[in-house]
Protein backbone atom coordinates (compact mmCIF):
# COMPACT_ATOMS: atom_id res chain seq x y z
CA UNK A 1 0.00 0.00 0.00
CA UNK A 2 2.53 2.46 0.54
CA UNK A 3 4.89 1.50 -2.70
CA UNK A 4 6.37 4.42 -3.95
CA UNK A 5 6.12 6.23 -0.58
CA UNK A 6 10.00 6.74 -0.42
CA UNK A 7 9.75 8.42 -3.76
CA UNK A 8 7.26 10.76 -2.48
CA UNK A 9 9.32 11.44 0.25
CA UNK A 10 12.34 12.66 -1.36
CA UNK A 11 10.91 14.37 -4.17
CA UNK A 12 8.61 16.31 -1.38
CA UNK A 13 11.30 17.38 0.57
CA UNK A 14 13.19 18.64 -2.77
CA UNK A 15 10.04 21.12 -3.55
CA UNK A 16 9.24 21.65 0.37
CA UNK A 17 13.18 22.73 0.63
CA UNK A 18 12.49 25.87 -1.68
CA UNK A 19 9.34 26.48 0.23
CA UNK A 20 11.17 26.67 3.19
CA UNK A 21 13.54 28.95 1.94
CA UNK A 22 10.80 31.28 0.29
CA UNK A 23 8.90 30.76 3.83
CA UNK A 24 12.23 32.00 5.36
CA UNK A 25 12.58 34.81 3.37
CA UNK A 26 8.93 35.79 4.34
CA UNK A 27 10.19 35.70 8.08
CA UNK A 28 13.23 37.51 7.72
CA UNK A 29 10.97 40.74 6.51
CA UNK A 30 8.20 40.33 8.60
CA UNK A 31 10.50 39.82 11.91
CA UNK A 32 11.81 43.06 10.93
CA UNK A 33 9.45 45.20 9.25
CA UNK A 34 6.48 43.67 10.13
CA UNK A 35 5.12 43.58 6.75
CA UNK A 36 4.16 40.36 4.90
CA UNK A 37 6.04 40.78 1.31
CA UNK A 38 4.32 39.07 -1.39
CA UNK A 39 6.36 39.82 -3.93
CA UNK A 40 8.88 37.05 -2.20
CA UNK A 41 7.98 34.75 -5.17
CA UNK A 42 8.88 36.84 -7.40
CA UNK A 43 12.47 36.45 -5.95
CA UNK A 44 12.39 32.81 -6.43
CA UNK A 45 11.41 33.42 -10.11
CA UNK A 46 14.16 35.89 -10.71
CA UNK A 47 16.54 33.07 -9.35
CA UNK A 48 15.62 30.70 -11.45
CA UNK A 49 14.88 33.04 -14.73
CA UNK A 50 18.17 34.96 -14.55
CA UNK A 51 20.73 31.86 -14.13
CA UNK A 52 18.75 30.67 -16.90
CA UNK A 53 19.38 33.88 -19.59
CA UNK A 54 22.96 34.56 -17.90
CA UNK A 55 24.22 30.21 -18.58
CA UNK A 56 22.72 31.29 -22.43
CA UNK A 57 25.03 34.72 -21.95
CA UNK A 58 27.69 32.32 -21.65
CA UNK A 59 28.51 32.27 -18.02
CA UNK A 60 29.45 28.93 -16.60
CA UNK A 61 26.71 27.44 -13.98
CA UNK A 62 28.05 27.96 -11.17
CA UNK A 63 28.70 31.67 -12.13
CA UNK A 64 25.43 31.94 -13.94
CA UNK A 65 23.30 31.21 -10.57
CA UNK A 66 26.02 33.09 -8.19
CA UNK A 67 25.53 36.12 -10.58
CA UNK A 68 21.78 35.52 -10.84
CA UNK A 69 21.58 35.41 -7.32
CA UNK A 70 23.09 38.49 -6.37
CA UNK A 71 21.12 40.06 -8.66
CA UNK A 72 18.21 39.12 -7.23
CA UNK A 73 19.43 40.35 -3.63
CA UNK A 74 20.05 43.57 -4.94
CA UNK A 75 16.38 43.43 -6.38
CA UNK A 76 15.38 42.59 -2.59
CA UNK A 77 17.59 46.03 -1.43
CA UNK A 78 16.23 47.90 -4.52
CA UNK A 79 12.54 47.23 -3.69
CA UNK A 80 13.01 48.71 0.03
CA UNK A 81 14.58 51.68 -1.15
CA UNK A 82 12.24 52.79 -3.79
CA UNK A 83 8.89 51.40 -2.78
CA UNK A 84 9.02 50.35 0.91
CA UNK A 85 10.90 53.24 2.46
CA UNK A 86 9.27 56.12 1.17
CA UNK A 87 6.12 55.65 2.41
CA UNK A 88 7.38 55.28 6.03
CA UNK A 89 4.96 53.84 8.44
CA UNK A 90 1.72 53.50 6.12
CA UNK A 91 -1.20 51.42 7.58
CA UNK A 92 0.14 47.58 6.79
CA UNK A 93 -2.47 46.75 4.51
CA UNK A 94 -0.71 49.67 2.14
CA UNK A 95 2.12 48.02 2.27
CA UNK A 96 0.90 44.67 1.95
CA UNK A 97 -0.68 46.15 -1.49
CA UNK A 98 2.25 47.94 -2.41
CA UNK A 99 4.18 44.38 -2.31
CA UNK A 100 2.01 43.16 -4.41
CA UNK A 101 2.26 45.86 -7.18
CA UNK A 102 5.44 44.88 -7.09
CA UNK A 103 5.22 41.48 -7.87
CA UNK A 104 2.91 41.74 -10.86
CA UNK A 105 5.55 44.82 -12.33
CA UNK A 106 8.05 42.27 -11.73
CA UNK A 107 6.17 39.58 -13.21
CA UNK A 108 5.77 41.84 -16.39
CA UNK A 109 8.75 43.03 -17.05
CA UNK A 110 10.18 39.45 -16.91
CA UNK A 111 7.67 38.62 -19.25
CA UNK A 112 8.00 41.30 -21.68
CA UNK A 113 11.78 41.01 -22.11
CA UNK A 114 12.15 37.17 -22.27
CA UNK A 115 8.41 35.89 -23.27
CA UNK A 116 5.87 33.32 -21.92
CA UNK A 117 8.35 30.20 -22.65
CA UNK A 118 9.38 27.51 -20.23
CA UNK A 119 13.22 27.42 -19.46
CA UNK A 120 14.87 24.95 -18.23
CA UNK A 121 18.82 24.55 -16.34
CA UNK A 122 20.76 21.42 -16.52
CA UNK A 123 21.10 19.69 -13.54
CA UNK A 124 24.68 20.55 -11.50
CA UNK A 125 25.73 17.58 -11.73
CA UNK A 126 24.31 15.10 -14.40
CA UNK A 127 20.94 13.61 -14.31
CA UNK A 128 21.92 9.84 -13.80
CA UNK A 129 18.92 9.03 -10.95
CA UNK A 130 20.87 7.24 -8.01
CA UNK A 131 19.35 4.24 -6.00
CA UNK A 132 17.83 4.68 -2.66
CA UNK A 133 15.91 2.40 -0.70
CA UNK A 134 13.07 1.98 -3.06
CA UNK A 135 13.63 5.55 -4.72
CA UNK A 136 15.23 6.84 -7.39
CA UNK A 137 16.64 10.38 -6.54
CA UNK A 138 18.20 12.57 -9.11
CA UNK A 139 21.62 13.77 -8.18
CA UNK A 140 19.98 17.38 -7.93
CA UNK A 141 17.75 16.38 -5.32
CA UNK A 142 20.68 15.83 -3.12
CA UNK A 143 22.13 19.04 -4.15
CA UNK A 144 18.67 21.26 -3.38
CA UNK A 145 18.50 19.34 0.00
CA UNK A 146 22.50 19.99 0.38
CA UNK A 147 22.49 23.93 -0.69
CA UNK A 148 19.07 24.13 1.59
CA UNK A 149 20.84 22.85 4.63
CA UNK A 150 23.83 25.15 3.87
CA UNK A 151 22.36 28.31 3.84
CA UNK A 152 20.12 27.28 7.48
CA UNK A 153 23.14 26.34 8.89
CA UNK A 154 25.04 29.91 7.87
CA UNK A 155 21.54 31.74 8.68
CA UNK A 156 22.06 29.86 11.87
CA UNK A 157 25.75 31.16 12.45
CA UNK A 158 24.77 34.59 11.69
CA UNK A 159 22.34 35.23 13.88
CA UNK A 160 24.17 33.36 16.64
CA UNK A 161 27.12 34.58 15.89
CA UNK A 162 27.73 37.81 14.88
CA UNK A 163 26.61 40.96 16.10
CA UNK A 164 24.43 42.19 12.89
CA UNK A 165 23.09 39.29 13.39
CA UNK A 166 22.23 40.17 16.69
CA UNK A 167 20.78 43.36 15.91
CA UNK A 168 18.63 42.33 13.33
CA UNK A 169 16.84 40.18 16.18
CA UNK A 170 16.70 43.38 17.82
CA UNK A 171 15.22 45.49 15.77
CA UNK A 172 12.71 42.29 14.83
CA UNK A 173 11.71 42.04 18.74
CA UNK A 174 12.03 45.64 19.88
CA UNK A 175 12.87 48.18 17.41
CA UNK A 176 12.28 51.08 19.69
CA UNK A 177 15.21 50.17 21.84
CA UNK A 178 17.12 49.00 18.56
CA UNK A 179 17.41 52.38 17.31
CA UNK A 180 18.83 53.46 20.80
CA UNK A 181 21.36 51.45 20.43
CA UNK A 182 22.29 53.42 17.23
CA UNK A 183 21.21 50.19 15.02
CA UNK A 184 19.67 51.74 11.79
CA UNK A 185 16.50 50.53 11.51
CA UNK A 186 15.84 51.41 7.82
CA UNK A 187 19.08 50.18 7.08
CA UNK A 188 17.93 46.30 8.82
CA UNK A 189 15.16 46.50 6.77
CA UNK A 190 16.63 46.87 3.57
CA UNK A 191 19.37 44.18 4.56
CA UNK A 192 16.41 42.11 5.48
CA UNK A 193 14.88 42.45 1.83
CA UNK A 194 17.88 41.92 0.14
CA UNK A 195 18.25 38.55 2.30
CA UNK A 196 14.88 37.70 1.39
CA UNK A 197 15.99 38.25 -2.48
CA UNK A 198 19.05 36.09 -1.76
CA UNK A 199 17.26 33.05 -0.14
CA UNK A 200 14.44 32.67 -2.62
CA UNK A 201 16.54 32.96 -5.28
CA UNK A 202 18.95 30.33 -3.94
CA UNK A 203 15.49 28.58 -3.60
CA UNK A 204 14.62 29.22 -7.25
CA UNK A 205 17.98 28.81 -8.81
CA UNK A 206 18.30 25.27 -7.23
CA UNK A 207 15.06 23.89 -7.84
CA UNK A 208 15.17 24.85 -11.59
CA UNK A 209 16.75 22.11 -13.07
CA UNK A 210 13.78 19.53 -11.91
CA UNK A 211 10.99 21.61 -12.34
CA UNK A 212 11.70 24.17 -15.38
CA UNK A 213 11.17 27.80 -14.90
CA UNK A 214 8.88 30.74 -16.80
CA UNK A 215 7.67 34.49 -15.80
CA UNK A 216 4.63 33.26 -14.07
CA UNK A 217 6.33 30.59 -11.24
CA UNK A 218 6.52 32.70 -8.89
CA UNK A 219 2.88 32.81 -8.19
CA UNK A 220 2.64 29.68 -6.74
CA UNK A 221 5.80 29.52 -5.33
CA UNK A 222 4.94 32.64 -3.25
CA UNK A 223 1.83 31.04 -1.75
CA UNK A 224 3.22 28.54 -0.84
CA UNK A 225 5.89 29.77 1.13
CA UNK A 226 3.65 32.22 2.74
CA UNK A 227 1.29 29.05 3.34
CA UNK A 228 4.72 27.41 4.70
CA UNK A 229 5.52 29.92 7.45
CA UNK A 230 1.90 30.03 8.38
CA UNK A 231 2.08 26.17 9.23
CA UNK A 232 5.35 26.76 10.96
CA UNK A 233 3.70 29.84 12.95
CA UNK A 234 4.60 33.21 11.09
CA UNK A 235 7.76 34.87 12.61
CA UNK A 236 9.20 31.95 13.71
CA UNK A 237 12.76 31.12 11.39
CA UNK A 238 13.14 27.29 12.43
CA UNK A 239 9.45 26.56 11.93
CA UNK A 240 9.10 28.52 8.38
CA UNK A 241 11.70 25.92 7.23
CA UNK A 242 10.37 22.94 8.42
CA UNK A 243 7.45 24.46 7.58
CA UNK A 244 8.15 24.03 3.95
CA UNK A 245 9.84 20.95 4.03
CA UNK A 246 6.15 19.00 5.58
CA UNK A 247 4.55 21.24 2.95
CA UNK A 248 6.41 19.83 0.34
CA UNK A 249 6.45 16.54 2.06
CA UNK A 250 2.16 16.22 2.37
CA UNK A 251 1.82 17.93 -0.86
CA UNK A 252 4.08 14.84 -2.92
CA UNK A 253 1.96 12.55 -0.42
CA UNK A 254 -1.34 13.59 -1.63
CA UNK A 255 -0.55 13.92 -5.34
CA UNK A 256 0.96 10.18 -5.21
CA UNK A 257 -2.20 8.70 -3.22
CA UNK A 258 -5.23 10.65 -3.87
CA UNK A 259 -4.65 12.41 -6.79
CA UNK A 260 -2.39 14.82 -8.48
CA UNK A 261 -5.40 16.88 -10.09
CA UNK A 262 -5.23 18.02 -6.52
CA UNK A 263 -1.67 18.61 -6.09
CA UNK A 264 -1.82 22.39 -5.02
CA UNK A 265 -5.31 22.29 -3.28
CA UNK A 266 -4.06 19.76 -0.84
CA UNK A 267 -1.68 21.70 1.09
CA UNK A 268 -4.29 24.66 1.31
CA UNK A 269 -6.77 22.14 2.84
CA UNK A 270 -3.92 20.81 5.69
CA UNK A 271 -3.03 24.28 6.37
CA UNK A 272 -6.39 25.71 6.83
CA UNK A 273 -7.29 22.20 8.82
CA UNK A 274 -4.07 22.69 11.32
CA UNK A 275 -5.42 26.48 11.75
CA UNK A 276 -8.21 25.57 12.68
CA UNK A 277 -6.72 23.48 15.72
CA UNK A 278 -3.45 25.78 15.83
CA UNK A 279 -4.39 28.93 15.06
CA UNK A 280 -0.39 29.91 15.86
CA UNK A 281 1.35 27.67 13.51
CA UNK A 282 2.89 24.03 14.33
CA UNK A 283 5.67 25.90 16.11
CA UNK A 284 4.20 29.15 16.87
CA UNK A 285 3.97 29.67 20.74
CA UNK A 286 0.70 29.87 22.93
CA UNK A 287 0.46 33.37 22.35
CA UNK A 288 2.52 35.78 19.53
CA UNK A 289 3.37 39.24 21.10
CA UNK A 290 4.42 41.10 18.05
CA UNK A 291 2.77 43.58 17.17
CA UNK B 1 25.91 69.81 28.96
CA UNK B 2 22.59 69.33 27.08
CA UNK B 3 20.41 72.83 26.65
CA UNK B 4 16.91 72.53 25.19
CA UNK B 5 15.54 76.13 24.13
CA UNK B 6 11.94 76.28 23.26
CA UNK B 7 11.15 72.77 22.12
CA UNK B 8 7.72 71.94 20.20
CA UNK B 9 6.74 68.58 19.70
CA UNK B 10 3.66 67.30 18.22
CA UNK B 11 2.31 63.84 17.31
CA UNK B 12 -0.22 64.83 14.64
CA UNK B 13 -1.90 67.43 14.89
CA UNK B 14 -1.82 67.16 18.21
CA UNK B 15 0.90 68.95 20.27
CA UNK B 16 1.94 67.02 23.24
CA UNK B 17 5.34 69.48 24.41
CA UNK B 18 5.50 73.01 23.85
CA UNK B 19 8.14 76.11 24.74
CA UNK B 20 10.23 73.87 27.00
CA UNK B 21 13.41 75.48 27.82
CA UNK B 22 15.56 73.47 30.14
CA UNK B 23 19.49 72.78 30.92
CA UNK B 24 21.55 69.93 32.86
CA UNK B 25 25.38 71.09 33.33
CA UNK B 26 27.91 68.62 32.90
CA UNK B 27 28.19 66.13 36.11
CA UNK B 28 24.78 67.10 37.52
CA UNK B 29 21.71 65.14 38.19
CA UNK B 30 18.34 67.24 36.66
CA UNK B 31 14.55 65.41 37.36
CA UNK B 32 12.30 65.89 34.95
CA UNK B 33 8.81 65.31 36.97
CA UNK B 34 5.02 64.95 35.77
CA UNK B 35 2.07 63.22 35.91
CA UNK B 36 1.03 61.07 33.57
CA UNK B 37 0.81 62.32 30.11
CA UNK B 38 2.91 65.06 30.59
CA UNK B 39 4.82 64.60 28.22
CA UNK B 40 8.31 63.42 29.86
CA UNK B 41 8.69 60.43 27.57
CA UNK B 42 8.20 62.69 24.25
CA UNK B 43 10.71 64.94 25.33
CA UNK B 44 13.09 62.29 26.10
CA UNK B 45 12.54 60.46 23.01
CA UNK B 46 12.84 63.96 20.75
CA UNK B 47 16.38 64.57 22.68
CA UNK B 48 17.63 60.99 21.37
CA UNK B 49 16.75 61.13 17.85
CA UNK B 50 12.97 59.18 18.35
CA UNK B 51 11.13 61.93 17.71
CA UNK B 52 11.73 65.07 15.81
CA UNK B 53 10.75 67.89 17.46
CA UNK B 54 8.52 70.85 15.09
CA UNK B 55 10.32 74.07 16.49
CA UNK B 56 13.30 74.69 19.23
CA UNK B 57 16.88 73.67 19.23
CA UNK B 58 18.77 71.08 21.27
CA UNK B 59 22.44 71.24 22.07
CA UNK B 60 24.14 68.47 23.64
CA UNK B 61 28.32 68.89 24.62
CA UNK B 62 28.30 71.95 22.49
CA UNK B 63 26.58 70.80 19.10
CA UNK B 64 23.30 71.28 17.82
CA UNK B 65 21.89 68.14 17.62
CA UNK B 66 18.33 68.89 16.43
CA UNK B 67 17.36 66.13 14.74
CA UNK B 68 19.93 64.31 14.32
CA UNK B 69 19.52 60.10 13.97
CA UNK B 70 19.44 58.31 17.05
CA UNK B 71 22.37 56.47 15.97
CA UNK B 72 24.30 59.94 15.69
CA UNK B 73 23.47 60.88 18.97
CA UNK B 74 24.60 57.48 20.37
CA UNK B 75 27.70 58.13 19.04
CA UNK B 76 28.14 61.58 20.43
CA UNK B 77 27.87 60.14 24.28
CA UNK B 78 24.23 60.68 24.63
CA UNK B 79 21.90 57.39 26.34
CA UNK B 80 19.00 56.35 26.32
CA UNK B 81 17.34 54.22 28.79
CA UNK B 82 13.85 53.80 27.57
CA UNK B 83 10.86 53.78 29.71
CA UNK B 84 9.48 49.94 30.39
CA UNK B 85 13.03 49.40 29.92
CA UNK B 86 12.51 47.20 26.46
CA UNK B 87 15.40 44.89 27.12
CA UNK B 88 15.63 42.55 23.81
CA UNK B 89 13.86 39.59 26.05
CA UNK B 90 14.36 36.80 23.72
CA UNK B 91 18.26 37.24 23.61
CA UNK B 92 20.59 36.61 25.99
CA UNK B 93 21.54 38.92 28.83
CA UNK B 94 25.01 38.86 27.81
CA UNK B 95 23.57 39.61 23.97
CA UNK B 96 21.54 42.61 24.94
CA UNK B 97 24.89 44.18 26.80
CA UNK B 98 26.87 43.51 23.05
CA UNK B 99 24.33 45.19 21.23
CA UNK B 100 24.67 48.14 23.92
CA UNK B 101 28.14 48.76 22.00
CA UNK B 102 26.56 48.00 18.94
CA UNK B 103 27.76 51.93 17.70
CA UNK B 104 31.54 50.92 18.77
CA UNK B 105 31.73 47.94 17.15
CA UNK B 106 35.01 47.48 15.14
CA UNK B 107 35.91 51.28 16.01
CA UNK B 108 37.03 50.41 20.12
CA UNK B 109 39.23 47.93 20.85
CA UNK B 110 37.95 44.87 21.69
CA UNK B 111 40.02 45.28 25.13
CA UNK B 112 38.37 48.28 26.00
CA UNK B 113 34.99 46.68 25.24
CA UNK B 114 35.89 44.02 27.81
CA UNK B 115 36.92 46.54 30.44
CA UNK B 116 33.36 48.55 30.52
CA UNK B 117 31.70 44.90 30.01
CA UNK B 118 33.49 43.82 33.65
CA UNK B 119 32.63 47.65 34.86
CA UNK B 120 28.73 46.98 34.42
CA UNK B 121 29.28 43.29 35.68
CA UNK B 122 30.96 44.57 38.55
CA UNK B 123 28.41 47.28 39.20
CA UNK B 124 25.10 44.58 38.50
CA UNK B 125 26.75 41.12 39.96
CA UNK B 126 23.22 40.13 39.27
CA UNK B 127 24.16 40.27 35.20
CA UNK B 128 27.25 38.15 35.23
CA UNK B 129 25.01 35.25 37.15
CA UNK B 130 22.64 35.45 34.78
CA UNK B 131 24.89 36.25 31.49
CA UNK B 132 23.62 33.32 29.32
CA UNK B 133 20.10 33.69 30.64
CA UNK B 134 17.11 35.00 27.69
CA UNK B 135 16.60 38.81 29.28
CA UNK B 136 12.33 38.18 29.42
CA UNK B 137 13.43 35.82 32.14
CA UNK B 138 14.59 38.80 34.48
CA UNK B 139 12.37 40.47 37.68
CA UNK B 140 11.74 43.68 36.47
CA UNK B 141 14.46 45.17 38.73
CA UNK B 142 17.12 43.09 37.10
CA UNK B 143 15.26 44.11 33.90
CA UNK B 144 16.14 47.62 34.85
CA UNK B 145 19.31 47.18 35.97
CA UNK B 146 20.28 45.21 32.21
CA UNK B 147 18.85 48.65 30.31
CA UNK B 148 21.18 50.59 32.19
CA UNK B 149 23.81 48.27 31.47
CA UNK B 150 23.25 48.15 28.13
CA UNK B 151 23.29 51.94 27.79
CA UNK B 152 26.17 52.19 29.57
CA UNK B 153 27.87 49.73 27.23
CA UNK B 154 27.59 52.69 24.62
CA UNK B 155 30.32 54.59 26.51
CA UNK B 156 27.77 57.96 27.41
CA UNK B 157 28.62 61.16 29.40
CA UNK B 158 25.14 61.53 29.43
CA UNK B 159 21.95 59.24 30.56
CA UNK B 160 18.12 59.93 29.58
CA UNK B 161 16.92 57.67 32.37
CA UNK B 162 12.38 57.63 31.64
CA UNK B 163 10.75 56.50 35.04
CA UNK B 164 13.87 53.70 35.94
CA UNK B 165 11.38 52.91 38.86
CA UNK B 166 8.36 52.41 37.65
CA UNK B 167 6.38 48.89 38.36
CA UNK B 168 9.51 47.82 41.05
CA UNK B 169 8.99 47.49 44.62
CA UNK B 170 10.56 50.26 46.62
CA UNK B 171 12.83 48.81 48.45
CA UNK B 172 14.24 47.50 44.70
CA UNK B 173 13.58 51.12 43.33
CA UNK B 174 15.86 53.16 45.71
CA UNK B 175 18.66 50.27 45.31
CA UNK B 176 18.18 51.67 41.54
CA UNK B 177 18.34 55.41 42.30
CA UNK B 178 21.41 54.39 44.69
CA UNK B 179 22.92 53.15 41.55
CA UNK B 180 22.58 56.25 39.72
CA UNK B 181 24.51 58.16 42.37
CA UNK B 182 27.23 55.80 42.12
CA UNK B 183 27.27 56.14 38.33
CA UNK B 184 28.07 60.11 38.80
CA UNK B 185 30.65 59.41 41.59
CA UNK B 186 32.46 57.27 39.80
CA UNK B 187 32.24 58.19 36.15
CA UNK B 188 30.89 61.81 36.27
CA UNK B 189 28.01 60.63 34.41
CA UNK B 190 25.34 63.70 33.74
CA UNK B 191 21.78 62.56 34.38
CA UNK B 192 18.32 63.27 33.19
CA UNK B 193 15.69 61.63 35.02
CA UNK B 194 12.18 61.41 34.32
CA UNK B 195 9.71 60.47 37.36
CA UNK B 196 6.56 60.41 38.40
CA UNK B 197 7.21 59.91 41.96
CA UNK B 198 8.53 63.58 42.38
CA UNK B 199 9.95 62.50 46.48
CA UNK B 200 12.35 59.81 44.98
CA UNK B 201 13.31 61.38 42.28
CA UNK B 202 14.49 65.00 44.34
CA UNK B 203 16.14 63.03 46.53
CA UNK B 204 18.79 62.13 43.98
CA UNK B 205 18.64 65.14 42.22
CA UNK B 206 20.49 68.35 42.40
CA UNK B 207 17.65 70.00 40.31
CA UNK B 208 14.21 69.55 38.77
CA UNK B 209 11.74 70.51 36.54
CA UNK B 210 8.11 69.93 36.54
CA UNK B 211 6.37 69.48 33.71
CA UNK B 212 2.66 69.82 33.26
CA UNK B 213 0.80 69.46 29.87
CA UNK B 214 3.63 69.85 28.25
CA UNK B 215 5.06 73.22 29.76
CA UNK B 216 7.57 73.24 31.96
CA UNK B 217 5.68 75.38 35.10
CA UNK B 218 7.99 75.45 37.75
CA UNK B 219 11.59 74.96 38.39
CA UNK B 220 14.75 74.93 40.64
CA UNK B 221 16.42 72.96 43.24
CA UNK B 222 15.55 69.81 45.00
CA UNK B 223 15.29 70.90 48.31
CA UNK B 224 13.05 74.19 46.79
CA UNK B 225 10.51 72.20 44.68
CA UNK B 226 9.78 69.91 47.77
CA UNK B 227 9.47 72.21 49.97
CA UNK B 228 6.75 74.15 47.18
CA UNK B 229 3.21 73.86 48.27
CA UNK B 230 2.18 73.16 44.43
CA UNK B 231 4.14 70.35 44.03
CA UNK B 232 3.47 69.12 47.14
CA UNK B 233 0.05 69.32 46.75
CA UNK B 234 0.62 67.81 43.22
CA UNK B 235 3.50 65.35 43.37
CA UNK B 236 3.69 64.51 47.03
CA UNK B 237 -0.02 64.29 48.13
CA UNK B 238 -0.08 60.81 47.47
CA UNK B 239 3.60 59.47 48.94
CA UNK B 240 2.23 61.16 52.39
CA UNK B 241 -1.13 59.29 52.51
CA UNK B 242 0.44 56.22 51.87
CA UNK B 243 3.33 57.21 54.26
CA UNK B 244 0.45 57.93 57.32
N1 LIG C 1 2.58 57.87 19.69
C1 LIG C 1 1.73 58.84 20.10
N2 LIG C 1 0.78 59.29 19.27
C2 LIG C 1 -0.07 60.29 19.66
N3 LIG C 1 -0.05 60.86 20.87
C3 LIG C 1 0.87 60.43 21.74
C4 LIG C 1 1.81 59.40 21.41
N4 LIG C 1 2.61 59.19 22.46
C5 LIG C 1 2.19 60.06 23.42
N5 LIG C 1 1.14 60.79 22.99
C6 LIG C 1 0.45 61.85 23.74
O1 LIG C 1 1.40 62.84 24.10
C7 LIG C 1 1.18 63.28 25.43
C8 LIG C 1 2.46 63.11 26.24
O2 LIG C 1 2.75 61.70 26.36
P1 LIG C 1 4.07 61.16 27.05
O3 LIG C 1 4.12 59.70 26.80
O4 LIG C 1 5.20 61.97 26.61
O5 LIG C 1 3.75 61.44 28.57
P2 LIG C 1 4.59 61.02 29.85
O6 LIG C 1 4.81 62.28 30.61
O7 LIG C 1 5.79 60.25 29.47
O8 LIG C 1 3.56 60.11 30.63
P3 LIG C 1 3.82 58.80 31.53
O9 LIG C 1 4.23 59.28 32.86
O10 LIG C 1 2.50 58.13 31.57
O11 LIG C 1 4.87 57.99 30.86
C9 LIG C 1 0.01 62.48 25.96
O12 LIG C 1 -1.15 63.28 25.87
C10 LIG C 1 -0.09 61.30 25.04
O13 LIG C 1 -1.43 60.90 24.92
MG1 LIG D 1 6.40 58.39 29.85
Amino acid sequence: MLFGAPQYLVSGLTVGATYGLTALGFTMIYNTTGIINFAQGEFVMLGGMLSVVLLKAGLPLPLAILAAVLCSALAGCLMERAVIRPVGRAAPVNLVIITIGVSILVRGVVMLIWGKDTFALPAFSGAKPLRFLEASVQPQSLWVLAITLLVLGALKLFFSRTIHGKAMLACACERKAAALMGISVERMAMFSFGMSGFLGAVGGAILTPITLTSYDVGVMLGLKGFAACILGGLGNPFGAAAGGLILGVLESFGAGFISSAYKDAFAFIVLLLLLFVKPTGLFGGPKSDRV
Amino acid sequence: MLTLTNLDISYGRIRAVRRVSMHVDAGEIVALIGANGAGKTTLLSAISGLLRPEAGQVVFDGRDVTRFAPDKIVRLGLSHVPERRLVFKPLSVADNLLLGSYTRHGKTPRSVLDQDLDSVYAMFPVLRERARQPAGTLSGGEQQMLAIGRALMAGPKMLLLDEPGMGLAPTVCRDIFKRVLQLREERGLTVLLVEQNAKSALAVADRGYVLETGRVILQGQSAELLANRDVQRAYLGRDKSREE
